[in-house]
């Protein structure tokens, strides 16, 4: 197999962005009937070198070839033409057309020079039987969950005539039943001589499907190996160029005997959807929230913190109960949210990281008490040094700065108020190892500091590292509230991941 | 014939509640369109009860379409603008320019062979230009689309600074022909019309170039990493916007009998206003250019019931505008609902 | 020399410059400023007096489009007010008398207002698109602006209303003092107070800002009142100086004009950052330019085209591609002559 000609490869392939390096030889190869993952932490260049592979980028240097013949792409849709396809982790489809248009636009079957929709529609139900998925083709795609937009991009590609399929992420949105089936999908195109490129954070599923796997790292190439020939220890080491740094190790939050009061508590808060729920939450402890995307952990977070407001149940402070009509009224109480979505809900990418964290307490201030500009600063370059922000430049724009740095910006800004709870979600959401255990170790400080603090992640061995106790949510509803010691991995999974449908 | 008729007849079929819930929140395009018609028909009950039975007349409904006939072929172009979430400000004054210009062109003595293709590719080159604006200069579709407003307006003033009058029989011919069935007629401006729209409504339902254009106003980006030709799409929107106002401008010239500078100021925003009562989407990619048929109709249907009032025509654009904002209102509503589902 | 180039300020400060030198190279006595009876008067004092209604309405655009808005109502809010002062004036037993006029102003800043608030509603607290909220009162704004002066051009002979357009404070005209004290208030509390910032954050992310705690309802709905009643003021020096109400012609395309100056001094249509010194020097480059075409006789109706083509250069000319354009070019010039010294050297 080592010795089939490649599909794919690529050499010598540098990319500049502006001054820096995004890439510096790097070399990738991609075997007929292979998955390949490709590894590395954040900024090491991976969407880069996708971004090369699919012709959305045009390289400053380096070589292409398809079959050993050299080639140039100078947009994706040469790219296309080539039978390379990629399937993005952000869904880049089209919301407002139907399900079959989605798989089929821009090669629809076509009957005397007009579109043929009734064959376009057979043919997209077949190709979404193959996927397992039951939806109707002629819905508006908008109209479904993100995991069965993800399927729908996978079968865009599938009918395609595709040579190389290429992964981006593609199991973050999917529960445990749609992954085994994006995986049965994936050894089926194998068997069909396909390459496929497969990028995730989840390691399990790159030792799962993948037999090759390649690390970058700083835009460098730290090697190409076999799945089977590394261990998970090596591969990590080789993606960090250093060891993991271990969590911060403290002592476990002793719940208080003496009947003091929650600092909050969520008593029967629910919505349409969200049925009622009870949470609640002692100072200093951290609550780790365990679900799938769409369980609930989200509308709950929202909940708790003024963003949504719920439409039955009552939120207690301190045992007093309150109303929160917005999240301005949720802070000015102590309560704190940090979305999942940075880039939509997070960052002010055009203004400044100082103006980015000093942003919710001058908003609590009042626009016309205005913080003195040098007193903002030095707020500002204070928690860049107490979160290790990087680069530290109070002047740079935050949208320029890495995912890891970005959440560490948003979470400077939500403690520069001083809150009392802390509500994350997803806080380590597509950011690399380095950070993500670095914003663990935050968490396990204020916590220590007497913070109380909600932790969602969709990694359940993070819930459990993190929290103090574990929230497990399921369809919509609360299943049970444990503590961590008290759970293990499988059993958390087991509650967890009890078979759901795939699209009501 | 296209998506908005057969789903009006689909959407009043499936009786049963739940089923037709699932439907709608499955097509939530269609609402604002089916909306319209039922606006349409409330006006069309209303006059006839508040004007005993004078209002729905073969007489009455065949003027509709002959004195809205202009707007309709802007309404036509208007929408393939607003599909890919652009707009275009120009219509009206593009009318102007090329009404005057073919009204001048006739009156110098030029033949209707040669003045009529003239105004055609006259409207067509400024929608090029805001087109490339927009493509290729990234310029938002608002702002060049207001350089198109001030070129063609002023244009309108380079070619004749008053109006002129038009003698010429065939382009007269246009207008005072009426093709009659009973006591309903039409006029060869009427029929260019309506050719307007179902080849419009064709080419959006039936052809790539069509799909491609609801795409890029659905998602843009998403649609170019599709591999679809989007700089085409989106240039050829404005052209045909730009081709529609030529058209209107001839239109407008045959039924007034001359070309004059100042017509058609704030059409534009008559169109717009059409075109989004008539259920397409400001945000792109949702909408029917039947809808915006229904929306000029509408349109031409208030004007009509204030003229027979005899109330002043500034009510026109009061009515107008709050309705406008009812259905705007109806939109958002649509847009949040089906908002809840994607994040 | 390449943070001059760089800086936001530099393409209409140059366009401006540009337009001045034109100006009076073709007629010398474009400059001249004269003082008669201690009043000053010449093109430039024209340009700075003609100004004032674009400026206040292009200085509330700048903040209604740093919200990522857009107020289209500006020009039929203009009419209303008109209307409104004139009327009031028009029936009243004293039109020449000091409070007469007062009223009449107040009450028409005030009817603008509640249009403002109204824009407001639609866009902060029904999610209306602005283009679309603001076009509903441009539609209807002029009806109603018919129905106060019942579809007629309501005239008066008011010397303390005239005073406001054609009047001069010790040897400036008035109407140069109202734009410079909206200039400067502005100014003073866009940057000497958050509210700049808030309002940039609201423009750039308006759901970040709202989970962040900033009131982005309150200063959306605020930059909409701001713009009215700047429009309101600019609709009645519009009347003053023509000393009617003309519900069909006042602040007729303004809107477009003040996004037009708005967007010359630099400010993206996408919202967020702003520059009032850009939009201030936007207006003077419109102003001035309306004064070039004038003089050189060209009818005022044709002046669109030049206007058009004024928006396209300037567009095409910030385009990102444009800029990268000249980027290669220079990079490729760069590049050849660092490619001819390593030839020497090797």
């Amino acid at each position: 197999m080592d010795e089939a000609v490649p599909l794919v490869e690529l050499s010598g392939v540098k990319v500049l962005y502006g001054a820096e390096r995004a890439l510096d030889d790097v070399a990738f190869r991609l075997l007929p009937g292979e998955v390949h993952s490709l590894m590395g932490e954040n900024g090491a260049g991976k969407s880069t070198l996708i971004r090369v592979l699919t012709g959305a980028l045009q390289p400053h240097a380096g070589a292409l070839s398809i079959d050993g013949n050299p080639v140039r792409f100078r947009s994706e849709r040469d790219a296309l033409r080539a039978g390379v396809s990629p399937v993005y982790q952000e869904i880049d489809l089209l919301p407002n057309l139907s399900v079959a248009e989605n798989i089929f636009v821009g090669r629809e079957p076509r009957r005397w020079g007009r579109i043929d929709w009734r064959t376009m529609r057979e043919r997209a139900a077949e190709v979404l039987a193959d996927l397992g998925l039951t939806v109707d083709p002629t819905s508006e795609l908008g109209s479904h969950s993100v995991a069965v937009q993800q399927l729908v991009a996978i079968a865009r590609a599938l009918t395609a005539e595709v040579r190389v399929l290429v992964l981006d992420e593609p199991t973050s949105s999917l529960d445990t039943d749609e992954v085994g089936e994006l995986f049965r999908v994936i050894r089926e195109l194998k068997q069909r001589g396909v390459a496929i490129v497969f990028i995730s954070h989840f390691l399990d599923q790159v030792y799962e499907i993948s037999d090759r796997i390649t690390v970058l790292r700083d835009g460098r190439l730290v090697g190409e190996y076999l799945t089977t020939e590394l261990l998970r220890v090596d591969l990590v080491a080789k993606m960090l160029g250093k060891g993991i740094p271990l969590p911060h190790e403290r002592q476990p939050y002793e719940d208080e005997a003496d009947g003091s009061l929650p600092v909050l508590e969520a008593r029967g808060v629910g919505t349409a959807s969200l049925k009622p729920t009870d949470v609640s939450l002692g100072a200093g402890e951290v609550l780790g929230v365990a679900g799938l995307l769409g369980s609930g952990r989200t509308a709950l977070a929202r909940l708790l913190t003024g963003v949504d407001r719920p439409d039955r149940g009552v939120l207690l402070i301190d045992g007093d109960p309150r109303g929160l009509a917005s999240p301005r009224a949720a802070l000015a109480m102590g309560l704190a949210y940090s979305s999942e979505n940075r880039r939509a809900e997070g960052i002010i990418s055009e203004l400044s990281v100082a103006d980015n964290i000093t942003l919710a307490l001058q908003a609590q201030r009042g626009a016309l008490r205005r913080l003195p500009p040098a007193r903002a600063r030095e707020l500002a370059a204070s928690w860049v040094e107490a979160l290790d922000i990087r680069p530290a430049q109070l002047d740079k724009p935050a949208g320029e700065l890495s995912g890891g740095n970005q959440q560490k910006v948003m979470l400077a800004r939500l403690l520069a108020l001083a809150p009392r709870v802390l509500v994350l979600d997803e806080p380590t959401r597509g950011i690399d190892v380095g950070a993500k255990a670095e914003i663990q170790r935050i968490v396990g400080e204020l916590a220590e500091d007497g913070l109380s603090v909600v932790f969602i992640s969709a990694e359940l061995e993070e819930v459990l590292r993190v929290g103090d106790r574990v929230a497990i949510l399921r369809d919509m509803h609360l299943v049970d509230t444990l503590p961590s010691a008290a759970v293990t991995i499988d059993s958390l999974l087991a509650l967890v991941a009890r078979p759901t449908e795939t699209e009501s | 014939m296209t998506a908005a008729v057969t789903t009006t007849k689909d959407g009043t079929a499936a009786s049963t509640a739940g089923r037709a819930g699932t439907f709608m929140a499955r097509r939530s395009a269609l609402l604002p369109a089916l909306a319209a018609v039922i606006i349409l028909a409330l006006l069309f009950a209303g006059a006839e009860l508040f004007l005993r039975g004078d209002f729905i007349t073969p007489r009455n409904l065949s003027a509709l379409l002959l004195d809205n006939a202009y707007l309709l072929v802007l309404a036509v172009g208007m929408t393939f603008v607003i599909l890919t979430s652009g707009i275009d400000l120009s219509v009206g004054s593009v009318m102007a320019f090329t009404g005057i210009l073919g009204a001048r062109l006739l009156a110098e003595g030029l033949p209707p062979a040669i003045a009529i293709p003239a105004m055609l590719i006259g409207g067509a080159a400024i929608g090029l230009v805001i087109g490339l604006l927009v493509q290729v200069f990234s310029v938002q579709p608002f702002i060049a689309s207001l350089a198109g407003l001030f070129l063609a307006r002023g244009l309108a003033f380079v070619v004749s600074l008053s109006s002129i009058k038009v003698e010429d029989s065939a382009t007269l011919w246009l207008q005072t022909t009426r093709l009659r069935l009973g006591d309903w007629y039409i006029t060869p401006t009427g029929i260019i019309a309506l050719l307007a729209v179902a080849v419009a409504a064709f080419v959006l339902h039936y052809t790539r170039f069509g799909r491609t254009i609801y795409a890029v106003g659905g998602q843009e980006q998403s649609a170019r990493l599709m591999g679809l030709n989007v700089a085409r799409a989106k240039v050829m929107a404005y052209v045909i916007s730009g081709f529609c106002g030529g058209l209107a401008g001839l239109i407008l010239t045959a039924y007034s009998g001359a070309g004059y500078p100042r017509n058609g100021i704030g059409t534009e925003l008559d169109a717009i206003a059409a075109v989004v009562i008539g259920g397409t989407l400001l945000s792109g990619g949702r909408g029917y250019v039947l809808g915006s048929m229904v929306g000029v109709f509408v349109y031409g249907t208030i004007k009509t019931i204030i003229t027979f009032m005899g109330a002043e025509q500034s009510w026109m654009q009061i009515i107008v505008g709050t309705l406008l904002l009812v259905f705007i209102v109806i939109q958002r509503v649509i847009v949040a609902r089906s908002g809840q589902k994607s994040p | 020399m390449r943070n001059i180039v760089r800086h936001r300020l530099f393409w209409p400060a140059l366009a401006l410059a540009t337009l001045i030198t034109v100006n009076s190279a073709a007629r010398p006595q474009f400059l001249r400023v004269t003082m008669r009876d201690g009043e000053l008067y010449g093109a430039l004092i024209d340009i700075l007096r003609n100004s004032a209604p674009l400026m206040l309405v292009a200085l509330g655009m700048t903040i209604v489009i740093a919200t990522r808005g857009i107020d289209l109502s500006v020009g039929a809010v203009m009419a209303v007010s008109g209307a409104v002062a004139l009327t009031i004036i028009d029936g009243s037993s004293d039109p020449n008398g000091v409070g007469t006029v007062l009223i009449a102003v107040v009450t028409a800043i005030a009817v603008a207002m509640v249009l403002g608030v109204w824009n407001g509603l639609l866009v902060s607290v029904f999610g209306i698109q602005p283009i679309i909220a603001t076009l509903v009162l441009m539609l209807a704004g002029r009806g109603a602006a018919l129905l106060v002066t019942d579809g007629f051009i309501t005239t008066v002979n008011s010397e303390p209303f005239a005073f406001i357009a054609s009047g001069y404070l010790t040897v400036l005209p008035f109407a140069f003092f109202i734009s410079v004290a909206a200039i400067a208030s502005i100014a003073i509390v866009e940057r000497r107070t958050a509210l700049g910032m808030l309002t940039e954050a609201v423009g750039i992310n308006p759901e970040a800002s709202r989970l962040a705690g900033v009131r982005s309802r309150g200063i959306i709905w605020g930059a909409y009142v701001l713009s009215a009643v700047l429009a309101g003021i600019a609709g009645i020096i519009y009347a003053s100086n023509i000393k009617a109400a003309d519900a069909n012609a006042a602040g007729l395309l303004i809107e477009l004009y003040a996004i037009l100056a708005v967007v010359l001094g630099g400010t993206s249509l996408q919202g967020g950052t702003f520059s009032l010194a850009g939009t201030v020097l936007g207006v003077l480059i419109i102003q001035t330019l309306n004064s070039t075409i004038l003089f050189m006789g060209i009818p005022s109706a044709q002046s669109p085209v030049f206007f058009a083509v004024v928006v396209v250069v300037v567009v095409v000319i910030q385009s990102q591609k444009v800029r990268s354009w000249i980027r290669a070019l220079g990079a490729s010039g760069r590049n050849r002559r660092s490619a001819a010294t390593t030839e020497v050297a090797s």
